[in-house]
């Protein structure tokens, strides 16, 4: 457009915005604390660069979505986290979802796996398959995918700091089932970065942690070549109360300390960079979340490109799975979540993802019974199937606000590449604590927002329900869930090989304190059926424990 | 003069869910208490001798993990152990009802679950202790 019309247009808006009430405008922002205009025009995006900013779906800089044909040519995985109980219960729940049309599976390991303990080991009192599956051996993980193809079906797992160890119960209890390595499609989160900020469920410190997450780049890149090496996440930082440029900055951050790790390690960088993947949360303010999906893919590809010199189009990008925000789900009238979540899954889907877990509306009393489960799953498959919004490819694409957002937010990420660079690298910005202490100022001041009214929450501080009770049903754990898993682990322990162990231990021990890749004494480990704890102590040997200061 | 209200807020476990946690100790803070925040991963024996260490008026447990059943019961029953049992447990989290009622009969102080405005628990450590400010 010539410069002279966007003068014009500009006039013009002037001129209008004589006629219009604006309202307060500490009332009109993103839920993040963005201010927005009351209208976008063509002013707003006049710098904008069709082919250079946006250009075509499935192309650099893959603003637009990085697939041709996007959600004509595949849907994304309609993907339910879950686990609770046992491996044999969350076996049964797989197999309900599955049935119901779930294209994906996604596991949801207790606490003590999460952070590489046994069942029986004192720290797991109390929460032995409370917020998900106890996996403590070999045995477990050949148990959860019991009668599940596991050749065929692509498999998510939520795990970090252990995420060596749990993924190799994977690929030895594949092996079991006849499935090669080389054919495993799934992901594994290992992203410890974002433990150390915000999901708080590390075993080592950094440096070690870093050296195993290159050791799994290089082996997957070798053995496993269909497989997420890392999902760079997002979402448990959004959850502990960051505001989405945090969420898109800290995560795409992380990823980029990644990339240095695997290239100072001496890795190709286009070996490892298709195999990396993120994970996004999809929160309550409409256009914000799907431009941040936008602005994360253009920032990518850019630095992928030009600053880390990838030549693989695959290096560049961006792909990722959204799940929907449980942090904005209320204990009060319940049922309102659904709406919640649907709105938040329709973001992600115009937003361009490539995988999508809804949660269930009672999701802030317990784990999710079978009906709300099965409601968050149809909620996918009505916005897939129904709404017709699959059809055309980024449809908010060109709008006058949406691009004035998506620049707002990439320039609100840069501006914390900056201070984070000034401390010296991501690494050095978690030791002094810095997007720990940006998350809980921005955590702190919603909560203050919401308590004094400024935010509504249906049901909880508007439109309550004098005393309301509660209608829906809530799912409880078997108490003796914990009593079985150590009468498992004691039986196991007994039956093995426990020289084979033994051996096998110290050869872990061995390779933690060289150089060698630590995946395949683990392995041989997981193989001997050594326990998830045993594994994990004896690296801990080696590689030291970790702690945070405690602040607020 | 009156005492200032003390306050321990903890996180037993292995839970990481610190949010809620982090938040609760700075609005306590902000109504003029003192309060002291452990930091994650504690067992029940490093907040009850925590408790009594500080010598704090209150102990507010978060648990989203599911395990509230067995740790809010044994920090009660450590504290008792240990002669402090003069000292409010109280807490919050994801708990569902059923669970909290068998929580209070054995003594346990109120529960906030998601929603709860901060003011709230602050108004509830008031009213439970007049004599301190």
């Amino acid at each position: 457009m010539a410069n002279e019309d966007i003068e014009k247009i500009k006039d013009e808006k002037e001129r209008w915005l004589g006629c219009v009430n604006k309202g307060e405008p500490e009332k009109f922002q993103t839920v993040s604390g963005v201010p927005v205009d009351v209208l976008y025009t063509p002013a707003d995006i006049k710098d904008l660069d069709y082919l250079y900013d946006l250009g075509f779906p499935g192309e650099y800089p893959f603003t637009r979505g990085i697939r041709h044909n996007m959600y004509r040519g595949r849907l994304w995985t309609m993907r339910q986290f879950s686990g609770f109980g046992t491996a044999r219960d969350t076996n049964a729940r797989y197999k309900f979802l599955l049935a119901h049309g779930e294209t994906g599976l996604s596991v949801a390991f207790d606490f003590p796996t999460l952070y590489g303990r046994d069942s029986d080991d004192p720290m797991a009192r109390g929460e032995v398959g409370r917020c998900g599956v106890a996996v403590s051996s070999l045995e477990d993980m050949e148990t959860l995918f019991d009668g599940i193809p596991m050749g065929e079906v692509s498999t998510s797992m939520t795990i970090n700091g252990p995420a060596a160890v749990l993924w190799a119960f994977y690929i030895v209890a594949a092996e079991k089932q006849g499935v090669p390595s080389e054919k495993l499609r799934g992901t594994i989160q290992n992203d410890i970065l974002k433990e150390y900020i915000a999901q708080k469920s590390w075993l080592f410190p950094p440096e070690p942690s870093l050296r195993i997450i290159t050791d799994i780049m290089a082996f997957g890149a070798k053995h496993v070549p269909k497989w997420n090496t890392i999902s760079i996440s997002g979402y448990h930082i959004r959850e502990a109360g960051s505001t989405a440029a945090q969420e898109l900055a800290f995560t795409l951050k992380d990823g980029m300390t990644y990339v240095e790790a695997g290239i100072k390690a001496g890795l190709d960088v286009d070996t490892f960079a298709p195999r990396l993947s993120f994970f996004f949360n999809s929160h309550l303010d409409f256009f914000e979340e799907i431009v941040k999906f936008r602005a994360a893919r253009r920032i990518w590809a850019r630095e992928m490109r030009e600053t880390f010199k990838a030549k693989k189009p695959e290096s560049w990008l961006l792909r990722f799975h959204t799940q929907t925000a449980g942090c904005t789900l209320t204990a009060q009238q319940p049922e309102n979540n659904i709406v919640r979540t649907a709105f938040q899954a329709l973001a992600a889907v115009l937003g361009g993802t490539q995988s999508l877990h809804t949660n269930s509306m009672d999701e802030t009393w317990a784990l999710p019974t079978e009906k709300a489960v099965l409601i968050a799953l149809r909620t996918q498959q009505i916005i897939a199937e129904e709404t017709g919004v699959i059809n055309v490819i980024d449809p908010l694409g060109g709008s006058y606000y949406v691009e004035a957002l998506t620049r707002e937010l990439e320039r609100q990420a840069y501006e914390y590449f900056e201070k984070i660079d000034a401390l010296g690298g991501m690494v050095k910005a978690i030791e002094h604590g810095f997007p720990q202490r940006e998350i809980a100022e921005a955590s702190y001041r919603y909560q203050k927002a919401v308590d004094e009214g400024r935010r509504t929450v249906v049901g909880v501080n508007k439109y309550v329900l004098e005393g309301e009770r509660l209608e829906i049903p809530i799912l409880k754990i078997d108490p003796n869930v914990e009593k079985e898993q150590w009468e498992r682990l004691a039986r196991l322990r007994q039956r093995r090989d426990n020289e084979r162990v033994k051996r096998a231990l110290k050869d872990l021990k061995d390779a933690c304190a060289g150089k060698d890749n630590v995946m395949y004494p683990i392995l041989e480990a997981v193989r001997a059926y050594a326990t998830l704890g045993e594994i994990c102590g004896a690296m801990k040997e080696i590689f030291g424990t970790y702690s945070e200061p405690p602040m607020f | 003069m009156k005492k200032k209200l003390r306050i321990l807020i903890a996180k037993p476990g292995l839970d990481g869910h610190d949010r809620g946690a982090k938040v609760v100790a700075r609005a306590l803070r902000d109504a003029g208490f003192e309060v002291i925040y452990t930091g994650l991963h504690q067992t029940p024996e490093m907040i009850a001798e925590a408790a009594i260490q500080e010598d704090v008026d209150a102990v507010g447990l978060s648990i989203l993990s599911g395990a509230h059943m067995t740790l809010f019961p044994e920090v009660m029953r450590l504290l008792k152990e240990k002669g402090a049992d003069d000292i409010l447990v109280f807490g919050g989290g994801i708990i569902p009802k059923e669970d909290m009622e068998v929580l209070y009969r054995m003594g346990c102080g109120q529960l906030f679950g998601p929603g709860t405005p901060t003011q709230e628990i602050v108004d509830y450590l008031k009213e439970k202790f007049p004599d301190r400010v």
